[in-house]
């Protein structure tokens, strides 16, 4: 017996169908949601299944976006148009207290900054509005300590996550009801992989901002990662010299932190050809989870997304 | 741009893009080491993480540094590394060379995981079931096996691993095959084939054996590229739960939500299960486009064609025969999740799709040995449990038997303090009681009653440790209240025992049911007309919410009668304290079990105070309107 042969868009249909069934469920059932917006692909992927779950309505909730102060500038920018086409209502949350002390990506560790700048702004911004649910782009493929993470992943007082009191996930039916001080985030792209993000971005004609593509751009090679200059306040070291070098990036955060990547992919046909033909994990590209694989957990027992 | 209309064929089935797959086995089966081969083979892991896996070595590892351990891809947590187990359900998603997408739902083997083999079966479509050749036939793949059959998973593999150990002999195969079909025809499961392989060597699990000549069926990896779903689904009713309502400018009102079961067309008459309401469905609204119909699985918005009453929770079904008939009492078997066990009588909040109703279970008929499959007679569930049990709800919902529709017929139930879920539950049937037993309204009813009396019937709730003074206090009330020409009873713990409670002990379930009955019997008094006072210790709290909850606001008055421990004790007015001392009497409320003291008492009064102070304070709450 020989098996029909399933075309790609049937399963991001019910990827797709799936996420829709996730959104719903959380407007419904939680007081006060945010989509948590990043910017990047994942979340102008999330940002456009919101709008397919509501429509013909809006977005029943406001967006939020940790701003670190050292986000590209082609993201703000980019951020600003896409709530100014789609009239969304943003939050932004900064640890401003930290950027007053000075905290930088070059004054302190990878790992201290991340917690500081991102996890803190993140809790804070979470208690200032009231949020009782964050939806968030997390995948399971990200990571090899993700692949146990819930859809509804529950946060005990102060964000929490105790794996103990993580929720067994039955068929369709979600548990959402909060304990005193519980808080929930969610996860609608939980069983998407990269490439998925990449085939419905295609698929559906997703804005995406221009840094994904490579272009002529302005970089430095430190410690064997290309790093764009985006801005004067990058401490060049002695002898380093940005050269325009045709780069595109696979992640998007801080500039300062985020590896380029060598390509001259600059149509999403090129970018998905030369991501198949790869075939690395998206989170290798990234500073800050080069502390062994367990260090995600570590920073998501502390709060980090 | 199109939209979800590509997952259907013409001939109108679904395609069934993702193929929900569950794996069970321990690590010492070699399961790890199984999957991390299945996904590397079909290209479902980065390069990088194979060469981490071609790298690393863990303790006592005997594969060579250069070679990939394949166990070492579907490693978790941090925690699971250190001990070597796995601790908890880990999805992975794989990719067919026919473009189908495998998530599979990888659940641990170790006995005390029934629960996370529930959570992993619950989605499941087809299961691997991993047994060790060298090992044979083991209690767990029992379990294994029945609870795949209980959730509902009708593809079971077995795959026979290490038979590069047992010298790839056919004669164990067979032996080991003939066994597990034996369960597997007890439990019905549907379909079931064996597979014999190894995960270390690579023998059948993406590529064929030469080794195995005996052996002429497919590999794991073809076996899952062959598997089709069955062709039933098309039949299924109609069942669409409402998650959303969203309203829109220019008058939108439209019901979104997810086809559960069946499908759904323009110009379908429909019925809305819960209020019995027909209309029928004008538009099925997607982002991009109107769609003409939609099948399992899509997520959908219906517009109606007249206005109906129709809010989150509510099922809407095609109108007909096959639409669901709401009732508030079924039987059901539940996995029991929660350390603590299931207490009957105790109020859950009930989950069920998108919506939520308070629930009790009525009563458990048996607990299932999910290795033997035989039925033992129980009182209550513990973690890992499985059991048949009756559940009412405060109200009627639209409950499909399980194996209909998974999502209509399968529900959780959560505790309503701590908000986790304690329970996963299957319905079995709805109970002919709910339809037959119809409460008649009579004239004479309790408000014509009050009147009569002259005075508000009330129930007043004393609850305390043993000795604390609720009697006491309860005897001198009711003689002042008789005096006043008060109509009153008491109904007082150890009466009660005596008589219509004499079958029940004092282990945590039993007080729960003690508690349950006192509170019905209030209840009808109540009815009656009289003023209740009840004396009863009722340690638990949600034992005394539970009561609490069958009555109206102002109805009933939760008294803590609060004494110190050390003063109870030293009264001690029949013996118990001194007989828990010596060890006699474990279950003793203040020394083997724990009170838990009311939070938000209507009254607290002070078993030290004096008795005539407490008994006015008492009298004056009870008779205030």
């Amino acid at each position: 017996m020989s098996a029909r042969t399933v075309p790609y868009s049937a399963v991001l249909d019910e990827l797709e169908a799936e996420a829709i069934h996730i959104y719903r469920e959380t407007a419904a059932a939680f007081r006060n949601p945010v989509l948590l917006y990043s910017i990047g692909k994942d979340s102008s992927v999330l940002l456009h299944l919101a709008l397919k779950a509501f429509a013909p309505a809006g977005l029943p909730f406001p967006v939020m976006h940790i701003d670190t102060t050292w986000k590209f500038r082609e993201m703000i920018e980019f951020r600003d148009r896409r709530v100014r086409e789609l009239g969304l209502d943003l939050r932004i949350a900064t640890n401003a207290e930290a950027v007053a002390q000075g905290v930088t990506p070059f004054t302190h560790g990878t790992h201290e900054y991340t917690r500081i700048m991102k996890t803190v702004a993140l809790r804070e911004g979470i208690d200032r509005y009231g949020f009782d649910a964050a939806i968030g782009g997390a995948r399971r493929d990200e990571e090899r300590s993700r692949a146990k993470e819930r859809v509804f992943s529950l946060r005990e007082p102060g964000h929490r996550w105790e794996p103990r009191k993580q929720r067994p996930e039955f068929w369709r039916t979600a548990n959402t009801t909060l304990a005193e001080g519980q808080s929930m985030r969610v996860f609608p792209l939980s069983n998407w992989t990269e490439l998925d993000i990449w085939r419905y971005i295609e698929r559906e004609q997703i804005q995406i901002p221009d840094l994904y593509f490579a272009r002529p751009r302005p970089v430095v090679r430190r410690d064997g990662v290309l790093i764009m200059v985006d801005d004067d306040r990058f401490p060049l070291r002695d002898g380093e010299q940005p050269a325009m070098t045709s780069v595109r990036f696979r992640t998007l955060g801080c500039y300062p932190l985020t590896g380029a990547v060598q390509s001259t992919a600059d149509t999403l046909a090129d970018l998905i050809a030369e991501m198949e033909a790869s075939n690395v994990s998206e989170r290798a590209g990234r500073l800050i989870d080069g502390e062994g694989g367990g260090s995600m957990e570590a920073k998501k027992a502390e709060g980090y997304f | 741009m199109t939209t979800t209309q590509q997952g259907v064929e013409a001939s109108g089935q679904a395609q069934t893009p993702v193929l929900h797959l569950v794996t069970c086995g321990s690590v010492d089966d070699g399961k790890s080491t199984l999957i991390g081969r299945l996904l590397a083979e079909t290209d479902s892991v980065p390069i990088d993480q194979l060469e981490y896996a071609r790298r690393t070595r863990r303790g006592g590892s005997t594969i060579p540094v250069g070679e990939i351990d394949f166990s070492l891809l579907t490693d978790g947590l941090e925690a699971e590394r250190e001990q070597g187990i796995t601790i908890d359900v880990a999805y992975r998603h794989m990719n067919l060379p026919n473009g189908r997408r495998v998530l599979i739902a990888d659940a641990p083997g170790h006995e005390q995981y029934t629960r996370n083999m529930a959570v992993a079966a619950s989605n499941g479509d087809v299961a691997v079931l991993l047994v060790d050749a060298a090992r044979g036939v083991r209690p767990q793949t029992h379990r294994h096996l029945t609870v795949c059959a209980l959730m509902g998973v009708t593809t079971v593999i077995v795959a026979v691993n290490k038979m590069d150990l047992v010298g790839y002999d056919q004669s164990v195969f067979e032996d080991l095959l003939a066994s597990v079909r034996q369960t597997a025809d007890r439990l019905q499961v549907g379909d079931i084939s064996a597979i014999p392989l190894s995960a270390a060597a690579g023998d059948n699990v993406t590529a064929g054996s030469s080794r195995m000549p005996w052996y002429q069926g497919p590999t794991l990896l073809q076996a899952l590229a062959d598997w089709e779903p069955a062709a039933a689904a098309q039949d299924a009713p109609l069942r669409f739960p409402v998650q959303y309502v969203v309203r829109a400018a220019g008058n939108f009102r439209g019901y979104a939500g997810t086809v559960v079961s069946g499908e759904v067309t323009t110009g379908q008459s429909i019925v809305i299960a819960d209020s019995g309401r027909t209309a029928r469905v004008e538009r099925i609204v997607s982002f991009d486009e109107d769609l003409p119909r939609a099948v399992t699985g899509q997520a959908v918005t219906l517009t109606l064609d007249h206005e109906v009453d129709v809010t989150r929770g509510d099922v809407i079904c095609a109108s007909g025969a096959a639409a669901v008939q709401p009732a508030d009492r079924f039987a059901a078997d539940l996995v029991w999740l929660a350390e603590e066990a299931l207490a009957h009588g105790r109020s859950y909040l009930l989950v069920s799709g998108s919506r939520s109703v308070p629930a009790t279970v009525t009563s458990v008929r048996h607990r299932l040995d999910v290795v033997s499959g035989h039925e033992h007679a129980a009182r209550l569930l513990d973690m890992n449990d499985v059991g048949r049990v009756e559940i009412a709800t405060d109200r009627p919902l639209p409950m499909d038997p399980y194996s209909v529709c998974r999502d209509t017929g399968g529900f959780l139930l959560v505790d309503r303090v701590t908000a986790d879920t304690v329970a996963a539950g299957l319905t079995r049937h709805a109970m002919r009681r709910s339809f037959n037993v119809v409460p008649h309204d009579y004239e004479v009813n309790h408000q014509a009653r009050t009147r009569l009396m002259g005075h508000a019937a009330k129930v007043a709730w004393l609850t305390g440790l043993p000795g604390s003074g609720k009697s006491t206090i309860a005897d001198a009330a009711v003689r002042r209240l008789h005096a006043m020409g008060v109509h009153t009873y008491v109904l007082d713990g150890d009466n009660v025992r005596t008589g219509l409670n004499k079958d029940l002990g004092f282990t945590p379930e039993d007080r729960a049911e003690n508690v349950r009955r006192v509170a019905e019997v209030a209840r009808l008094m109540r009815d009656a007309g009289l003023v209740v006072l009840v004396a009863l210790v009722s340690p638990h709290a949600a034992d005394r919410r539970a009561a609490k909850a069958l009555f109206g606001e102002g109805e009933f008055l939760e008294v803590f009668v609060d004494t110190p421990v050390e003063v109870c004790a030293e009264r001690d007015p029949k013996g118990l304290y001194a007989k828990a001392a010596a060890g006699n009497l474990p279950n003793m409320t203040g020394r083997g079990q724990s009170y838990e003291v009311p939070e938000q008492a209507d009254l607290v009064l002070s078993g030290t105070d004096d008795l005539d102070a407490v008994v006015e304070r008492l009298i004056a709450t009870v008779l205030a309107e």
